[in-house]
Formats: structure tokens, sequence, C-alpha cells
């Protein structure tokens, strides 16, 4: 079973689309993939962005694993005051 | 609502474990620290707004017999960061782009002889027109602050530069759509000031360079770990050679997430080798600090008859001070969060302008924007005439919801806030000639991050928490109580410690309302790492395998027999089992669970001054679990008055050259204790699911929705739409006149 | 230039400092005593962090100069409760979670001892007037009323 990436508007404008279906089970692979997939989505662009994995914001996803069907946004990293 | 869980310790009304060293005087804050051999070090600030630095001549003040050392932005060293906005907002380069930017900076004996001798550095100045607005910096032809500076996130490349950093722009669904499904359309454009913080405590360091290398920073800091790595990278020192000790901190409400002082006191005591002594003045931390964001921002909502919003559309611009970094993107992301509309854009802009670099103040970005959208919602309920928390019940962001900004939204407690907004005494109330009332609604998203925590068992079986986290608002008392109810220990059990850098691991600033929630994560984790290891020894002694060992209210019993060990009996023989007990908690803390607030103001105009008194005032928000509720209360009252003063008084006011005009608590006036009422405070309890105990942070959201509560009340006491903070007797005056 | 001798009673212990002429009481307290329980938020009389009292009447310390404090009697927040036991007022501030930062808190304290010290039976409003003087940027000043109504009741031991 795929999972459901969506992409925010910003990101829309290098994937061209909403969202996509991804196989990765992990974070780095999902990143080479979609990387791969849309030539104008450059690696250090999603890199600095958090993910949220079925609502769950993680800041630094870097080992985070990805259940099949989950459905990931990436966003902003927010700090705070 | 939760379901009711049985806590020992969580949720009492406790003492705060640092209260007695803060009411006696005996709490050492940033100013407290004097050293053997210690000089002064003072800066010298810019006349100007906006001016070229032709030159600098500091040889009449080093050749004064007071003056031990002077530095500016050239002794930044190489292989550190100069050159970087940092380095140039700490000492300015070849421009000084906002009055009171720091230029150069002297040590002498005592703090007097170094702020006379600022008088004797000679700089030669090329003044520039100062760019002091939006509307100013963002038109064509616009004075430059940055000549290199060009737009990002158009959707072409610009050829020439400008005051704009960046655009953004969130979207979902049909804008266009959504607004030719309305039956009502609202648009209006709004304004905010740029305010500051204003904690009571200005920025203040003493710091150490030895002579092998090893320096030390004691400071007024939300994050000294951030301190150090900022300090080490401007410097180029390895962080092992940097020791950066949290003094106690008087207030930062984000605006002691960053550096000023530390560096150039460092450079300072590396020139004379003599512990150096930095205070700003009040003067000092309003020029040249990091206040918030001014911002002018244009709302449209449309929506049926019904109540239902079927479009909302926001432009907005913030002020970034001297360098790119407003909070322009959580402006965006939250400015509609707390509606669960189908149809909904949002462009914003990052923009310079010729005062000092903003810093984070208390949930940055999001009192600005919410404002805007919040005022044109309760005028929506007006047109409609729907009672303004119906109409938010009606279209509420809840479980589900989907974000502009990323994801769905998890259990939200927004729903409920709505309904103790309709169930408070306040709301009950009636309002005499001249007073109005005032609801908003407020999000902020809240954040984890890294937190370093460890529990050392010491022989008796009590405890010591060693945490990362700068304690601002009374968070050592939520980790004690946590640690207690993880160990099942009474709460005196267990001190908790803030640790400097070389005896915590890396831990990230307090702020983003993480610490209770991340840290309170690493105590937690910390607190079980302790009760594994007492069930271990425990075990060893018995002889059985750990998992034949119970423990309950600090007593590990073995279930395969009669024994039992309390926590002090194998604390005190841990030596002879294995060595002494560390529980380990250190994290990167995930799941941070958002926090929506609703206030209401109910206010009170005089007439013939434009004077405006808040008379009642209700702050209803959701802390998923409050840990300690006299300190969540305290939270929601603080934001509370914040958000007043914003709405109400506060706000920079510069004259035709760009100069400040009120750096000081006088003219910047923020509430007193006599400007306000009590403030009553409801906590709603819907857990994060992502918390042990269930915790959200609580500290910024409470300054979302005064903002708009109270513009609205004014709004309503007048009958005239107010669009422009601060609500100050002389614009409140002038628009009852003017109608 | 010279520095003047000054010879006071600080908190009950008679003292003695040296201090330029411009220097405040505020400077002589913290830089020339040690004293650093009384803070400076704003140097011009406006935040309230640096309330003494100088012969019973209170001040901002910042306000005044150091050499004023010769022959006088001085009290500061160290002097404030005895070394075993709170005084009530600061008992009901952490009773009450008064204090988030804690920066105001000497100053709020020694503000209001003097308050009831003049006024054992205040209104709230009164109160609120009395600690105008005295800012403070976290709590929204619900809980310091709360503490110090509180105090002013059991010092009149109406409980």
């Amino acid at each position: 079973m795929q999972s459901k990436v969506i992409f925010s508007s910003e990101l829309q404008k290098f994937t061209g689309e909403a969202q996509t279906e991804i196989s990765a089970t992990n974070y780095r692979s999902l990143v080479s993939e979609i990387v791969s997939r849309y030539e104008k989505l450059e690696e250090d662009e999603i890199l600095k962005m958090a993910v949220a994995i079925d609502g769950e914001i993680v800041h630094d996803p870097f080992l985070e694993q990805i259940q099949p069907g989950s459905e990931v946004h990436f966003l902003y990293r927010i700090s705070g005051g | 609502m939760s379901e009711a869980q049985d806590y020992r310790y969580i949720g009492q009304r406790t003492i705060r474990p640092d209260g007695y060293d803060k009411v006696t005087g005996r709490a050492n804050y940033g100013a407290d620290l004097t050293l053997p051999g210690m000089i002064w070090g003072k800066i010298l600030r810019s006349p100007y707004a906006h001016a070229n630095i032709r030159s600098i001549d500091s040889s009449r003040a080093e050749a004064h017999p007071d003056v031990l050392a002077v530095v500016t932005h050239q002794d930044f060293p190489d292989g550190g960061s100069r050159g970087s906005n940092q380095s140039m907002n700490v000492l300015a380069d070849k421009k000084v782009l906002y009055h009171g930017h720091a230029v150069a900076a002297v040590a002498a004996h005592t703090e007097a002889a170094a702020e006379a001798a600022l008088e004797l550095i000679d700089i030669d100045y090329e003044p520039l027109t100062p760019v002091m607005d939006l509307k100013t910096a963002m038109a064509q032809n616009a004075p430059l602050l940055h000549d290199t500076m060009f737009t990002s996130g158009l959707a072409q490349d610009p050829t020439t530069p400008s005051n704009i950093a960046s655009r953004m722009e969130l979207k979902k669904g049909d804008i266009e759509k959504g607004f030719s499904e309305a039956d009502v359309i609202i648009e209006r454009n709004f304004q905010t000031p740029t305010v500051h913080q204003g904690y009571i405590e200005p920025h203040a360091t003493t710091v150490r360079y030895d002579e092998d290398g090893q320096s030390m920073i004691w400071c007024s800091t939300q994050g000294h770990f951030d301190v150090r790595g900022s300090t080490a990278s401007l410097l180029n020192i390895e962080h092992s050679n940097l020791k950066v000790v949290a003094s106690e901190i008087g207030g930062g409400f984000g605006g002691k997430t960053t550096i000023y002082l530390e560096p150039v006191a460092l450079m300072l005591s590396k020139k004379t080798g003599r512990p150096v002594k930095m205070v700003m003045n009040r003067e000092e931390v309003f020029k040249a600090s990091g206040p918030a964001s001014a911002s002018r921002s244009k709302i449209r909502i449309g929506a049926t008859k019904d109540g239902t919003i079927t479009a909302m559309e926001a432009h907005l611009a913030y002020e970034a001070g001297a360098f790119a970094g407003s909070p322009i993107g959580p402006g965006c992301m939250t400015v509609f969060t707390p509606y669960d509309v189908e149809n909904q854009y949002v462009e914003g802009f990052d923009v310079v302008v010729n005062k000092p670099k903003v810093a984070a103040y208390r949930a940055p970005g999001a009192p600005q924007s919410e404002f805007a959208c919040e005022m044109v919602i309760n005028e929506l309920a007006d047109e409609l005439g729907i009672d303004p928390i119906e109409l938010r019940l009606k279209n509420a962001a809840r479980e589900g919801t989907q974000t502009m900004y990323g994801p769905k939204l998890k259990a939200v407690g927004l729903v409920e806030c709505l309904e103790a907004a309709r169930n408070s005494a306040q709301y009950k109330e009636a309002l005499a000639e001249n007073q109005g009332r005032g609801i908003a609604a407020g999000f902020w998203f809240n954040i984890g991050g890294v937190s370093s925590v460890s529990i050392n068992m010491n022989p008796d079986g009590t405890g010591t928490i060693v945490e990362g986290s700068p304690d601002i608002g009374g968070s050592r008392a939520s980790m004690q109580m946590m640690a207690a109810e993880g160990v099942g220990l009474p709460i005196e059990s267990f001190k908790p410690l803030v640790a400097d850098t070389e005896n915590a691991a890396h831990s990230d600033t307090t702020g983003g309302s993480r610490t209770t929630f991340a840290t309170g994560m690493a105590v937690v984790e910390a607190a079980q790492d302790v009760v594994r290891q007492m069930k271990e020894r425990a075990a060893a002694v018995w002889n059985v395998t750990p998992d034949q060992v119970d423990w309950k209210d600090g007593v590990a019993i073995n279930t395969v027999g009669e024994d039992k060990l309390t926590a002090a009996q194998i604390s005190a023989q841990a030596g002879r089992t294995g060595g002494m007990i560390t529980g380990r908690g250190n994290i990167s803390a995930r799941g941070a669970g958002p926090s929506f607030a609703v206030h209401m103001a109910d206010v009170e105009v005089d007439r013939e001054t434009g004077k405006v008194d808040v008379i009642r005032y209700t702050a209803i928000q959701d802390a998923g679990k409050a840990i300690h509720p006299g300190y969540v209360e305290g939270q929601y009252q603080g934001g509370a008055a914040q958000g007043i003063g914003w709405a109400l008084n506060e706000e920079y006011i510069y004259n035709e050259d760009g100069l400040l005009e009120n750096p000081g608590f006088l003219d910047y006036r923020v509430p007193l204790a006599s400007d306000l009422p009590m403030i009553d405070t409801v906590i709603v309890e819907v857990p994060n699911s992502f918390h042990p105990f269930g915790v959200r942070g609580v500290g910024e959201t409470g300054i979302v929705p005064p903002l708009a509560a109270v513009g609205t009340a004014v709004s309503n006491a007048i009958d005239i739409r107010m669009t422009e903070l601060p609500l100050s007797p002389p614009r409140v005056l002038k628009a009852i006149r003017d109608a | 230039m010279a520095k003047t001798h000054v010879t006071t009673t600080v908190n009950g212990d008679a003292m003695e400092f040296l201090c330029e002429p411009g220097d405040t009481l505020l400077q002589a307290l913290r830089n020339e005593l040690g004293l650093t329980g009384t803070k400076e938020g704003c140097g011009s009389g406006d935040c309230g962090a640096c309330s003494v009292t100088v012969n019973g009447r209170l001040v901002c310390s910042c306000l005044v100069l150091g050499v004023e404090a010769e022959g006088a009697e001085i009290g500061t927040v160290e002097g404030i409760g005895d070394s075993d036991k709170l005084h009530v007022i600061q008992e009901k501030f952490l009773e009450h979670a008064a204090l988030q930062c804690g920066i105001c808190t000497p100053g709020l304290i020694v503000s209001a001892k003097a308050l009831l010290e003049e006024n054992p039976d205040p209104t709230e409003e009164e109160a609120r007037y009395y600690l105008a003087g005295n800012l403070c940027r976290c709590t929204g000043y619900d809980k310091i009323l709360r503490a110090v109504m509180d105090a002013a009741e059991t010092m009149r031991g109406d409980v």
C-alpha cells in the first residue's frame, strides 16, 4: 500500500501537482523519490522543512519511518517566542 | 473533554522550587554577576536611521587613559561569520540601518568611564533617506537598505534589488468559487504598529576570556545553547571552549532568543584580558533589541446568509526591520487556521525597513494576521445578524480540519473554548452606555524540538533533575511534578536545575511554548529510565528478573516473594549494585499539539478623552493538560495583558528622520496594575495524544486573541469600525470626532 | 573625581560605602554593597524594579543619589522576612503563583509592604493604584493583586 504526499501551494510551484503517491517507507527514501520525480524540486528546499505524518508534526524527520497508507505533509519549520 | 485521569502530583498548585530565591532577592539575573578584576563595556550607537559609515576613527578613545579596548565590526575574527546579517546587527559594518544600531564598543574600568569614552570615537556618516514604513519600502524606486537583496518567491526571478525580501503564498480550494457562493462579503484593511516585548530585565552579560582559550558567558537568555552556537560561529570558537551559563531570566517573550552583547563583550575581554560586563539601559533595549513586526493587511471574507463561510483571503506585509526575516511565514500559516473553510488564500511579504531587526514575540507573526481576520469575522457576524460565538462555532476548526499550512488537525479544543465563552459569567453581564464587548479566537502551533534531561539519584533516594531549558515562567515547578509523577516519589524529592552548556547536553531554546511539553517529555523519559534501573537493582538484590519486580509509589515490590525496597534503600546501596543511578531523557520531541484560545473583552470608552478602560476580561484556552494550573492561568493572563497593551497603547513612535521618540516606559506605555481588571481564566483540557500527560504548550496563544477582542469591543462601544492599532486616546478621540 | 564616603543603615545594619557624586542609590546598593536583590529595569523611575524605602518612604532607588543615603535608614528586599521564615507577603506571592520571571518581584514586595503599612485594609482599586509604579510584564497583575489582598487579610488577622 502506498502512502500519500500532499504538497503545499508553495511546493506545488516545483511539483506542479497537489499530491502524489509514494512507495517509500522512510523519510530519506521519500525525499529521494520525490526529488527524482520532480525536476524543479531541489533537495535542499525539502530538507529545510519539517513533516507531519498523519497529523503528528516531526521537526527533524531524518530517521522517520513511514507506515504504508500514511498521509505526509511538508511544512515550514516553526520556531516561536 | 478528556477522560478523567488520576494523577498524584500533576494538576496541583505547588510552591515553585525557585520561589524562595525570587521573593527574597537572592536569585541572580543577568546583571547580578561580578567577577574579580571585572571591567565594563558600552556600545556606541548610530544617531541615524540610515547612513553609510565612511570611516571610524577610534584613536582618540584608545589613547584615553580610562579606555582599555575598542572593538568594531572589523574585529570579528577571520574564519567566523563576519559579514553575516547577525554579525552586522551585532556591530554595523559599512552601513547603519536603524537609530541605535551598534557601531563600536568600548571597555573601561567603570561603566561611567566607558559611557563617557564613547564620545571619543569619531565616525564619519553619510546620512541616507530612512525607509520607515511598509508603503514606502515596497514602493517602486524606494531607497534601498540592501542593494544586493532580491525578492525571493516570485514567479520570475527579479532583475532589480528590492526592500521586499520574499513573497509567499498559501492556498487551498478555489477562492473565486468561494466568493461567488457568498451572500455577504466583507473586505477591510488593517494596520498594527511596531511593539516591544517589554521584558523588565534589560539584556545583560558578564564574560571572561581566558589565556588558554576557554571562555565563559553569563547572560540572560531563553537559550544558552543557542548563545553558545551563535557566538562560537561568529568568533570562530569551538563549542567545548565556550561555556554559557544562563542566569535567571527577567522576562523574554521571544526577545531573548538571539544575541546582541555577548560576542562584543567576549571580544573586549579577549583584547583586555579582563572579565567584561555589559548591561543595556532601557533606551538601548527599545532602540536596538528586537521588537515585533509592524504590519499591514487586507482581509476579505465571504459567507452565505446562514453563516457558512465560503471564502477567506488575506494579503499581509510585515516589517522585518533592518534585515530580512519577519515572521511572515507563521503570520500566513496561522491567519485562517481557526476556521474549517474550504477556500482560503493568503499572500505575504517580508519587507525590510530602517528599524531594529525584529525578534520573536510570543506566537511570532500570529497576533498581527489573526487580529485582522478576527476583526472581519466579528463584522461579518454583525452583518449577518448572528452571534459571534455562534458564527465561529458554525465554522470552527476541529479534528480533521485541513489546515492551509499542511496537516489535518488532530483533536483540538477550539469548539470547547467557544462553548466555555458562551457559558462564561462575563457573557451574561449586560453592557452599559459607552461600553462594548469583543470576542476573538486565536491559534498557535507550538513546537517540540531537542531537550536533554538527566535525573541523578542521590544516596538518600532524592533526585536532581538536570535540564538545559531556561525557566522563564515557572517551568521548573512542572519538571519537578512530572518527575515525581514518573518515579512515584513526593515532589520535594526532586530538585530541578537549569545547567550550563558544560553540564547538560544541548537543549533547544525556551520558545515556541515548548518547554513544559518537550523538556517535560524528556523528564518523563528520564523518570522512566530511573524506574527501570531501580527495578534492575532490586531484581539483582533479590536474585529475580527485572520483570518480576513491580514499581509502585517509589517502592520496588518482588512479585515472586515478599520483599520490598524503597527508592531510598536502592539508592543508598547503588554503589554495591553497579554504581549510581542516572536516568536519561535525551529526546527530539515530536507531536507538539496546537493550542486554541478564545478571549472576551468588555471595555468602556470615555468619549471626552478617548481613553479606553478594560472593565471585564475572560481568557479561555486549551492546555491539553495543565501540569501546574496556577502557572497555566498565569500564562493566559500574561498573554492577555500583553495583547491588551498591543491593542490599546503600545507603539514605537518615530519622527520624520526615523529617530525613535519613545524609548522608555514613560512613553512606551505597557499596562500598569491600575490599567487592568482581574483576568478570569478557563482552562480547557483536550489532551494532546502525542504527550504522555496530554500537554500542549500554553505560553504563546494567549497573546493572539486580545488584539481583536479589544479592537472589536472598542469598535462596538463607539459604533465605529476601528482598523488601526493602537487604540490610544488620540486615535479613538479622533474617530469619535470625525464620525 | 574624589569619591564621597557615605555612612548609612541598610536593613538595620550599619554600612559604609564610597560613591561618585553622580552614582544612584541603586548603583551603590548593587555595585558597592553587593545587594543585587534590588533590580534595574529602566533607570528612569518608570518601572519600580528598584523600589526601596528611605527612612520608611517608598522610593525608586534609581532616582535617589547614593550620597543621599548618608545617615538614612534604607530598607531593601533583602531585609524583608526573617532568616528562617518568609514575610506573609512573600508567602502569599508564592502561594498565589504571583510571579513568573521574578524580576519585578523584589520591587513589588517592597512596595506591597509599604502599602500595607500605610493602609492595612486597602480596596483592590487602592492596591492597584498604589502598585501602579511597579511594572510586571508576565502576570497581568491578577495574581499579584490576589496575593497582596490575601496578605493584607492575613496581616490584619481577619482569618
